[in-house]
């Protein structure tokens, strides 16, 4: 029984490195590359700051991966509600200490990069709630008493980012909080319950949401009514997408987003431009690439025999296929617009750094397979 | 402890692969989802996406054709095409309407008022409709545009085509081109599908008949412009087609020659071939400037023209309405002798009037012709011969006669502002007035008063067909080289130098019908015809040419615009004497040379007098110049194998 303990901790770096689970690490290693010519296509085919800054940063977060993949599991576990409270302080200094661009306070001012600590949230309340549901027993999982920290834990951040405002990234991290719940045990009707309080307030949240945003859903329902105001982006992203047909308009040749037709393609549009130049394979490409990247840390998942691995890998690789999702669906005209970036193709440091983050825990439970958490 | 603690995370572990079960189950759904959205974009609905990506990408300018061009009997261009440069503005495009304003004004001093009128069309129109903010710019206010663009957005220069006349001389035959109206727009078909700024369209004359072939097929520019209405790049340009060439059988040069002669009087002149029906020469005068309209016609220049008495935007060759005067002695007397009512040697004698039916009827000359007979009577257009003449023929036959030359019906089919004219008869006047015939009425028409009117080119063509010697012929004024056939009949004449030409060629190479009963007939007027131009005591003996190869033969006439009063008359009130607007028109036909005919020619002068003196001298000017380029042109039409 503790055999295989003392035998996990004293791996040697030759066994952790033959442990790493290479399948995923080429995977998004290929993502990050395909990332790369997407955001020189979007600089209009020169290296350009977006697309230089883009490829030192996905190295940079890609060694912090690496790292991270060699941290214990022991350790996640020991420190997630820190790490939870330490993502909760940067947010609530973003609130007294924010910079503000285009009308949100999003960022906080690092000397090397501006963070956004909502993104980092997005890991913070998985690792979290992760670490709640694999302490307490089974059977309080469905008491009232226990769900009042998931609650609260979950509220709190998703209040404060829908304050910022930023409706999209709200909405995902209260996703990653709900889905580690649903793993854990948590019954049907309390989700029926939550969905019908919020049905009641959503009058109430409504009336909170800034003119735009509320533009934003209203455009969603029906596209061409604005065709130049709030649905220009919907739609201009529709014919991109459609317009490169099966094989592609070609690299570097994706007019509608080369002639600036494209809205934000740098960020939350990048699968728009990829897909314009290289049609419906390439598309489906990267679909690919997504799916088998969910699939390997699901697998994760599987192979790990803490509760607390088992949680955290499956929520984070619904999480992660919730992201990538929401911007497909956002920018194929099936969801609003409402700001989320797609994992790793996006021009972003702090969704980087989070879906990093995120990967490297991942695979240091892997790694680290066989260790007990308590 | 333990135990109890890892059964705890088992069950919980089967928990929680259950659930993930489920969840993935969800995520294929979702995923199924997203698969299905890409296959209806990228494939299902591809071409249209690609559609309105290239709806984005590109924007088109679409670029006036150029006009066909049309060139004289020589070839030579009568109405050609010069480039011009435009600025054309796309509001659109434009970011704001008001500052390119501003800015054009600083840099083209475009005045308030165009400004103003310019708005009121934006207004009108679909915002990516471009309009024309000046159409005509000189090189140096193109290229300082030019030079400015980058902050014109919407603006765009065009280097168009726009047309030229060479002259005023044809003005009329060949009509005017402008602005494509409303009305045109509703009238005209084929200008549906080519709605470009600043394309103009023929609005009177062979302009407006040609229009739909002449006008050639629209161009366009094709841009690649980003999101922002900026050009990148140009990726196609189409030309168009430009319209077709048409040669016409006009002399530019006689044109010419005619409207210098006629200078600012109100007249008319019209010369046609009379074997195939070329009209060699039609002018009406006073003429304007047709380039004047091209590029929309100022307001002032426009006045000028409608405030003009001599009404210069009339064709008064083909839409002119004239009563034919003495002119129409020449039928009168030829239906006379083909009704046999009257031989040629018959006589009358003239007191100067006579009085029938209780009404006097006047000799033009008040102390009368003495005894007339059909030759005398056409040479000196003895009044009171025609009188008794018309009497006896009644007007029913003479009808028929003028219309079988042609008056009362439309001689060409070019243009649409021909007139018919009226050839009066008792049916005619009881279904267009409503009464009953009077015989005075007839001896009116007889003279070629009354209720006759005709267009100067009528009487033309009736003149030609006398001069042919009684054949119809149908007038053209566009070449055409497949039914011309003076092929046959110039051999004929080749071969046989001086011989007169059987009536049974001429007849059967020209498909000719024959508009006599007997050609003695024709031949005692056309003779009578020679005798007033050419003996003494005939009326335009005045203005003959004596040379054998220029001598023509003629028929004044004057047409009454106002009765002459008995006071008038006994004062012989000289028609320089009366006011402009009362002055007779002055009429003059007549075909040359007299022994080999070639041309007919008619002149009309509006209120100028008598015919012997205003419209004959210039019958004989135009004749010599006409006549003078007979070998010329014959050669042209020999050795010209191209046929446009």
């Amino acid at each position: 029984m503790f055999q295989p303990r003392s035998i996990q901790s004293s791996l040697s770096f030759k066994d952790k490195l033959f442990s790493i689970d290479y399948v995923l690490v080429v995977s998004i290693l290929i993502l990050g590359i395909v990332s790369m010519f997407a955001m020189y296509s979007t600089d209009g085919g020169e290296f350009k700051y977006h697309t230089e800054s883009h490829i030192l940063r996905f190295f940079v977060f890609f060694f912090m991966f690496f790292i991270l993949s060699f941290i214990q599991i022991r350790f996640w576990h020991t420190t997630s509600y820190l790490i939870y409270i330490a993502f909760l302080i940067l947010l609530i200094g973003v609130k007294y200490f924010g910079l503000t661009s285009s009308g949100s306070q999003r960022w906080l001012n690092f000397y090397f990069m501006n963070l956004q600590p909502s993104e980092l949230m997005k890991i913070g309340v998985i690792l979290f709630l992760a670490k709640y549901y694999h302490r307490i027993p089974i059977e309080s999982v469905n008491r009232l008493k226990f769900l009042f920290t998931p609650i609260f834990v979950l509220i709190f951040p998703v209040l404060l980012v829908v304050m910022q405002p930023d409706l999209g990234t709200a909405i995902l991290i209260a996703s990653g909080g709900l889905v580690v719940a649903w793993l854990a045990g948590v019954r049907v009707k309390f989700f029926v319950y939550s969905m019908l309080i919020f049905t009641a307030l959503l009058p109430i949240a409504i009336s909170l949401l800034k003119p735009y945003q509320k533009a934003r859903i209203l455009t969603f329902l029906n596209p061409e009514k604005d065709p130049l105001g709030a649905g220009y982006q919907i739609i201009q992203s529709k014919i991109a997408i459609g317009s490169g047909g099966l094989f592609g308009k070609g690299f570097l040749n994706g007019s509608q987003s080369y002639l600036d037709y494209l809205p934000e393609k740098h960020t939350d549009f990048i699968f728009t431009l990829f897909s314009e130049e290289f049609g419906f394979f390439g598309s489906i490409f990267i679909l690919l690439l997504y799916g088998l990247i969910i699939s390997r840390i699901v697998k994760i998942g599987n192979m790990t025999r803490s509760n607390f691995g088992k949680l955290y890998c499956y929520s984070f690789a619904t999480a992660f296929f919730i992201y990538v999702v929401v911007n497909m669906g956002m920018v194929l005209g099936l969801l609003p617009i409402v700001g989320s970036p797609l994992p790793i193709m996006s021009y972003g440091g702090s969704s980087m750094m989070a879906i990093m983050l995120g990967l490297g825990i991942a695979m240091s439970c892997k790694v680290y397979k066989d260790m007990p958490v308590n | 402890m333990l135990s109890t603690g890892s059964g705890n995370t088992i069950i919980k572990s089967k928990l929680i692969s259950r659930r993930m079960f489920l969840l993935s189950v969800g995520k294929a759904a979702v995923l199924i989802g997203i698969l299905g959205r890409l296959i209806s974009l990228q494939i299902n609905e591809s071409s249209k996406y690609k559609t309105l990506s290239d709806k984005n990408r590109f924007r088109e300018w679409k670029l006036a054709p150029e006009r066909g061009i049309i060139k004289d009997y020589f070839n030579e261009e009568i109405a050609s095409n010069k480039q011009v440069y435009q600025i054309h503005l796309i509001p659109e495009n434009a970011r704001s309407i008001e500052e390119i304003f501003f800015r054009l004004k600083t840099i083209l001093n475009i005045s308030d008022k165009k400004i103003f009128s310019l708005r009121k069309k934006i207004a009108k129109q679909k915002p990516w409709e471009p309009i024309i903010v000046s159409d005509n710019l000189n090189w140096s206010e193109f290229s300082r545009i030019n030079l400015f663009l980058h902050e014109l957005q919407g603006v765009e220069p065009i280097v168009s085509v726009a047309r030229m006349y060479k002259d005023n001389s044809s003005a009329h035959a060949l009509g005017y081109v402008s602005q494509v109206s409303a009305k045109d727009l509703k009238n005209k078909k084929y200008l549906k599908t080519m709605s470009v700024p600043g394309m103009a369209v023929g609005k009177t004359g062979l302009e407006r008949r040609l229009d739909e072939e002449i006008i050639g097929e629209v161009g366009f520019q094709r841009y690649e412009v980003n999101a922002f209405g900026k050009r990148i790049k140009q990726i196609k340009v189409d030309p168009g087609k430009a319209g077709k060439s048409f040669k016409t059988t006009l002399d530019l040069e006689v044109q010419r020659h005619v409207t210098e002669i006629l200078g600012d009087k109100a007249a008319s002149v019209c010369v046609m071939d009379i074997y195939n029906g070329d009209i060699v020469s039609l002018v009406s005068s006073p003429s304007y400037d047709p380039n004047a309209f091209v590029h929309g016609v100022d307001r002032d220049y426009w006045n000028s023209l409608i405030q003009n008495d001599r009404k210069p935007l009339t064709n008064k060759a083909v839409s002119g309405l004239y009563p034919p005067g003495s002119t129409i002695k020449t039928l009168v007397a030829l239906s006379a002798l083909e009704n046999k009512i009257i031989r040629p040697l018959d006589t009358v004698r003239c007191k100067g009037k006579i009085e029938l039916f209780g009404e006097k009827f006047h000799c033009w000359k008040k102390k009368g012709h003495g005894v007339m007979n059909m030759r005398t009577g056409i040479k000196r257009s003895c009044d009171v011969y025609f009188y008794e003449v018309a009497r006896r023929l009644g007007v029913d036959r003479l009808s028929v006669t003028a219309k079988k030359f042609g008056l009362g019906k439309k001689v060409l089919q070019n243009f649409s502002e021909e007139r018919s004219g009226v050839v009066p008869n008792t049916s005619w006047k009881k279904k267009y007035i409503g009464q009953n015939w009077y015989l005075g009425e007839t001896l009116h028409s007889g003279i070629g008063q009354g209720y006759f009117q005709s267009t100067p080119i009528q009487l033309c063509l009736m003149t030609a067909q006398i001069a042919n010697g009684g054949f119809e012929i149908k007038p053209r004024i566009l070449f055409d080289k497949t039914k011309n056939n003076l092929k046959e009949y110039l051999k004929f004449k080749n071969e046989n130098p001086g011989r007169p030409l059987p009536a049974d060629l001429v007849v059967s190479n020209f498909d000719l019908k024959p508009l006599f009963k007997n050609q003695e007939n024709i031949k005692i007027i056309k003779d009578a015809m020679y005798a007033s131009s050419n003996e003494p005591g005939g009326t335009s003996y005045r203005s003959r040419l004596e040379d054998k190869r220029f001598t023509f033969a003629g028929k004044t006439g004057s047409s009454q615009i106002r009765k002459f009063t008995e006071e008038q008359r006994e004062a012989e009130v000289k028609q320089e004497q009366l006011k402009y607007k009362n002055r007779d028109h002055a009429l003059f036909i007549a075909y040359a040379p007299v022994n080999d005919p070639k041309y007919a020619i008619s002149v009309v002068v509006e209120h100028g007098g008598t015919g012997s003196s205003a419209a004959a001298p210039i019958a004989k000017k135009v004749i010599k110049k006409v006549l003078e380029r007979h070998s010329l042109r014959q050669s042209i039409n020999n050795l010209s194998g191209d046929s446009i």
